[in-house]
């Protein structure tokens, strides 16, 4: 039985066990008079300084320290805690926003606007009183991970209170329906003839995945609202993508639209060793922001982890497991969870950094040479699974890269892309031509596609595949046209092929291209993505009639239809998707007009 | 200065490059300050970078000539790297430490701070959105900086940005607000003839009541360079989170610095990463560059205009590269520009202020900012796109709507972008120009603004 799933019941053991005899940065060595296991977490120093045990040998630990260790000295003690580097789990996670070995910041502030070391506070707040409504019977048997009762976390997150995973037994007792602090007592299970209490929050260590029953088939896609994804690049609920870019080619925006209209039941925002300012904004704006299914603010379903880039560099590695541990967990009560992670870049610098102070022999470019396994268990936790309760939930998993000098070729952007399915490149010429979101189409691919086509043929069109393809052939052909164009320019191709330009031009403006801050088209939902693709792809077929009839390409560019085409996106409304048929009516008209032109000049 | 006691050692295991051994100090701790007594007599400052029981060791920052292991004395401080902040340091010019160097006293400390100050808590930041004018119509109009960010200016070595940040700080204005505006100047690794140069240029604007000037000189010890923009940050944080100032922090040349940390990683024997510089440059600049801001509920902020001068112009080298990763955007300088004349030499394509969407418009700046902002700058690529394709086939050859971009482009360069080194143009008539710049243009290329404005302001 894992010690951590112990609601609360295991006691801390706060005892020195040893004292620090050499301190470089966030790395501590200590002299230890009672064991440690690698992993556990301690307290390190006067200040009781987070830290975990990286190295044991003999009477000496290798501690890492997330904190700043700015004026400790040798001599001072180290604590053990008994457990695995671990987090808390339970009610009022969502809405928090939580450094990377989970302080909440929210609380922190009361003591000032700068995170000073030592700094404590519960994560979950122990006063708050909770709701819980039991839903587990009494006196019968019980597994690991099966739901005891719930509580409104918030208007639209119904917590479901677990038994933990590894706790299988009897039910002694169960609360009545009551309110109850996080750590008050609301079940005894009885395992082997022992009881133990249950309190609705659990400690879990967060390098270990949470179990589950069943892996199951990523076939649902996490439609995100933004076409180039949903229609091309698609990621599946359960799935992983990376999204590797310069500076400044859109990463941070482009994970905070999928935050704010990804199909995600919770939204777990990883701000690892990135900006303050785009934390802030990001509070400043979820808020006040609605959720386009339930209407309701967007920070009713988020947990913020906010490590920015100029807070300790340790506590950043830790970030992306307190964020993925809070996933799953959320994950296990059967909800859909996407986990944004800005930048895993950062987070393997930190591996680095940490790694060299250990003086360990590094591998590419200074990275240690565990990098690739790193970056694998983090990806592997993402999927689409039967919890342990028999529900379906998921963990889907966007990774920000931020490769130097925005050279793909480095060696966090090539280990990612071996362990994630989708690849969302970023490019630096379409971001500095203003073009959004700067994905390069060629580059960039889904391995979902296959998994997802059932699901967009039965809701939306039998042919949802063809068209994509048709759609993906047209910008491939301009690719290889705009080759011969920079060589001779464009006036000099046949009208034909100016018109795959003209097409693929009108595809690019009138759906891949999405501005992140139009009030309309920041969210678009899968019919209008699905009818502005149609009704493009319609144009351009019907355009091609009428330039084999010898109409000059100008004709084509110069019709109202086209423009209403480039326009629709923004004047458009979600919930109008009819106005997208008189679009192609229009279309038709003045194709219809044009051809009747044309067959009388020819 | 402080006045402090502590323990003394007397001989040391070792000297190496900017670093001193000592054995035995058990009782010293981690980042804690000292002072190194050479065999010359002379007391040099020192941070402990390892402490440990056995061997710890020690950074010294003016250099470990005249220092043998044992003639040296040790004093331990007790207490990290502080420096003094106070009110009346506005005006004064400081070196790397907070002394004097302006032949004057040493400031009368309102409180001292540790250099490395502490994050701000991300969840009491408040997101920047108040528009800072500078007067240059380049960044004012189409990269607009507001009060609590940090904009850098990339630069290249030759190109006028020293220039262009004295003019940035002699003009700099947050408008509605004359009073509690101070400007801060860490100057990194500069001969003394810059030095002066910014000194005279802040001295003929008569603003030198409101700038605090930090120096290191390009002959200081690199350690020390390490030291110059954190203090000056310290002084930063204490007008604006103490004494509710707005104060616009600049920052030259961040590329000294780079070097200077790297200089001093590779004298410790570190694993170096790109370019030889030290995996951890990225931590270490964002350091510096995170403490820009503001904060709920305070009335001051911190606005920073780090400049940097890319290695051969390359923009994907490490120094611009991490820096372009850690701030909300960049302003960068441009060669043919300013071969061709042009003062400021801004290429505004490759140039972006991140939080300018949110700092401008009604209220703010104008209501026609975005959208006037938005056709200039797609204007302009075009024309620039037409320059090149004229410099293959000829300017004869060009349809006519493409000449007159090439005239658009020449004329935005010229007197747009162009300004002279004491103009100092408000927002509205930096507006008013880019308008005057579009009746250029094709009345109907002029998509990206709207029939209101056109009949407003294009007149
Ligand atoms: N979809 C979009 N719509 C509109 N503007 C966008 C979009 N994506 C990016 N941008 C623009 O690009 C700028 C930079 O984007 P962003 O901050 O996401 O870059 P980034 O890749 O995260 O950079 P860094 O690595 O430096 O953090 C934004 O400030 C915005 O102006
Ligand atoms: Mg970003």
């Amino acid at each position: 039985m894992n010690d951590a799933g112990a609601g609360g019941a295991v006691k801390r053991r706060s005892e020195a066990v040893g004292r620090a005899v050499w301190i470089s940065g966030p790395v501590v060595r200590a002299d230890l008079t009672a064991s440690v296991f690698m992993g556990e977490q301690m307290e390190v120093g006067a200040n009781r300084l987070i830290g975990e045990i990286i190295g044991v040998s003999g009477a000496q630990a290798l501690i890492q320290v997330y904190e700043e260790t700015e004026g400790m000295q040798p001599g001072e003690p180290v604590f053990g805690t008994g457990l695995a580097m671990y987090i808390e789990l339970g009610p009022g996670l969502i809405g928090g926003v939580f450094d990377g070995v989970q302080r909440p910041l929210n609380l922190l502030r009361r003591k000032g606007p700068f995170v000073e070391k030592g700094a404590k506070a519960d994560p979950l707040d122990p006063a708050r009183r909770w709701r819980f409504v039991p839903k587990a019977t009494p006196l019968a048997k019980i597994r690991g991970g099966e739901v005891l009762g719930v509580v409104p976390e918030t208007p639209v997150v119904e917590h479901r209170v677990l038994a933990p995973p590894d706790w299988s037994g009897d039910l002694v007792a169960i609360a009545p329906e009551g309110d109850y602090a996080v750590r008050d007592r609301i079940a005894t299970i009885r395992i082997d003839g022992r009881e133990f209490p249950v309190s609705m929050v659990q400690r879990w260590p967060v390098k270990q995945a949470r179990p589950y029953q069943e892996h199951l088939r990523p076939i649902v896609p996490l439609i995100t609202g933004q076409r180039v994804f949903d229609l091309f690049f698609p990621l599946a609920k359960g799935g992983s993508a990376a999204i590797p870019g310069g500076f400044g080619t859109g990463k941070t925006v482009t994970q905070h639209q999928l935050s704010k209209w990804a199909e995600a039941d919770v939204i777990v925002y990883v701000g690892c060793g990135e900006r303050g300012n785009e934390m802030a904004e990001v509070l400043m704006d979820f808020p006040k922001l609605s959720d386009p299914r339930t209407g309701r603010p967007l920070m009713e379903k988020t947990v913020l982890i906010g490590n920015t880039s100029n807070m300790p560099v340790a506590a950043r590695e830790a970030s992306i497991y307190t964020g993925i541990t809070m996933a799953e967990y959320y994950r296990d009560m059967g909800y859909h969870v996407a986990l944004m992670a800005d930048s895993t870049s950062r987070w393997a610098e930190a591996l680095r950094e940490v790694s060299a102070r250990l003086e360990e022999m590094p591998a590419e470019e200074g990275f240690p040479a565990y990098l690739a396994t790193r970056l694998a268990q983090f990806y592997e936790r993402a999927g689409r699974v039967r919890t342990l309760s028999g529900r379906e939930g998921s963990v889907t998993i966007i990774g920000a890269v931020s490769p130097a000098g925005g050279d793909f070729s480095e060696p966090v952007t090539q280990h990612t892309k071996r362990f994630t399915r989708c690849f969302w490149a970023l490019d630096k010429d379409l971001a500095g031509a203003r073009y959004f979101p700067a994905i390069n189409y060629l580059e960039s691919y889904s391995g979902y596609l296959d998994d997802v086509s059932e699901w967009w043929r039965d809701r939306y069109d039998p042919k949802w595949r063809d068209i994509r393809e048709q759609a993906m052939q047209l910008l491939q052909e301009d690719d290889r046209l705009q080759r011969i164009v920079r060589l001779v320019g464009e006036d000099a191709l046949p009208d034909e092929q100016r018109l795959i330009i003209e097409g693929s031009r009108l595809l690019q403006e009138g759906c891949l291209q999405q501005n992140a801050n139009d009030p309309v088209d920041t969210y678009c939902r899968p019919e209008k993505q699905l009818g502005l693709l149609k009704a493009i792809l319609h144009f351009v077929s019907r355009a091609k009639e009428i330039v084999k009839r010898g109409a000059p390409i100008h004709r084509i560019r110069e019709t109202p239809a086209r423009e209403s085409i480039v326009r629709a996106k923004d004047k458009i409304p979600n919930d109008h998707p009819e106005l997208l048929d008189e679009l192609v009516a229009a279309i038709d008209r003045e194709m219809d007009a044009l051809y009747a032109e044309f067959q009388k000049v020819g | 200065m402080r006045s402090e006691s502590g323990k003394i050692y007397r001989g040391l295991a070792g000297v190496s490059g900017a670093l001193v051994f000592l054995q035995g100090g058990g009782g010293v701790a981690y980042g804690e300050m000292v002072e190194i007594v050479g065999d010359d007599g002379r007391t040099r400052a020192g941070r402990v970078l390892i402490a440990s029981r056995e061997t710890l060791a020690i950074e010294v920052y003016q250099g470990t000539e005249g220092i043998s292991p044992t003639g040296a004395r040790i004093r331990c401080l007790g207490r990290p790297l502080e420096t003094p902040v106070a009110v009346e340091m506005l005006g004064r010019t400081f070196d790397s430490f907070g002394r004097a160097l302006d032949g004057g006293p040493d400031p009368l400390a309102d409180d001292w701070r540790n250099v490395n100050g502490a994050a701000i808590n991300p969840a009491v930041r408040a997101y920047p959105r108040d528009f800072l004018q500078t007067g240059i119509s380049a960044i004012d109009g189409l990269n607009t900086l507001v009060r609590g960010q940090k904009l850098p200016i990339f630069s290249g070595s030759g190109l006028p940005h020293i220039q262009l940040a004295a003019q940035i700080v002699r003009q700099a204005q947050a408008p509605g607000e004359t009073e509690g505006f101070a400007v801060i100047f860490a100057i990194i690794g500069a001969s003394r003839d810059v030095a002066d140069i910014f000194r005279r240029s802040v001295e003929e604007s008569g603003a030198l009541q409101r700038v605090a000037m930090f120096v290191n000189f390009a002959d200081d010890p690199a350690v020390e360079r390490l030291v110059t923009p954190r203090t000056a940050l310290s002084l930063a944080e204490y007008l604006a989170f103490d004494c509710g100032m707005h104060v616009l922090v600049v920052m030259t040349d961040i590329t000294q610095y780079c070097e200077a940390l790297r200089e001093v990683a590779s004298a410790k024997g570190e694993v170096p990463s790109r370019k030889g510089y030290p995996g951890y440059l990225y931590s270490d600049l964002a350091a510096l560059f995170e403490r820009a801001g503001r904060i709920q509920n305070k009335a001051g902020s911190i606005t920073q205009v780090p400049i940097l001068t890319m290695p051969n112009d390359d923009i994907t080298h490490p120094i611009p590269d991490l820096t372009g990763y850690i701030t909300e955007g960049q302003i960068v300088l441009e060669r043919d520009l300013d071969r061709a004349g042009i003062y400021p030499p801004i290429n505004v394509l490759p140039s972006l202020s991140r939080l300018m969407s949110d700092g401008i418009g009604e209220g703010r700046t104008r209501s026609d900012h975005a959208h006037l902002s938005s056709q200039l700058y797609s204007a302009y690529a075009y024309a620039r796109r037409i320059r090149m394709l004229a410099a293959i086939v000829g300017e004869e050859e060009l349809a006519g709507r493409d000449r007159k971009y090439l005239d658009f482009g020449r004329r935005f360069e010229r007197e747009f972008i162009g300004q002279a080194i004491d103009e100092n143009r408000t927002i509205e008539q930096t507006l008013d120009l880019g308008w005057l710049m579009l009746r250029e243009l094709p009345a109907a290329d002029l998509t990206r603004v709207s029939a209101e404005e056109i009949a407003r302001h294009l007149k």
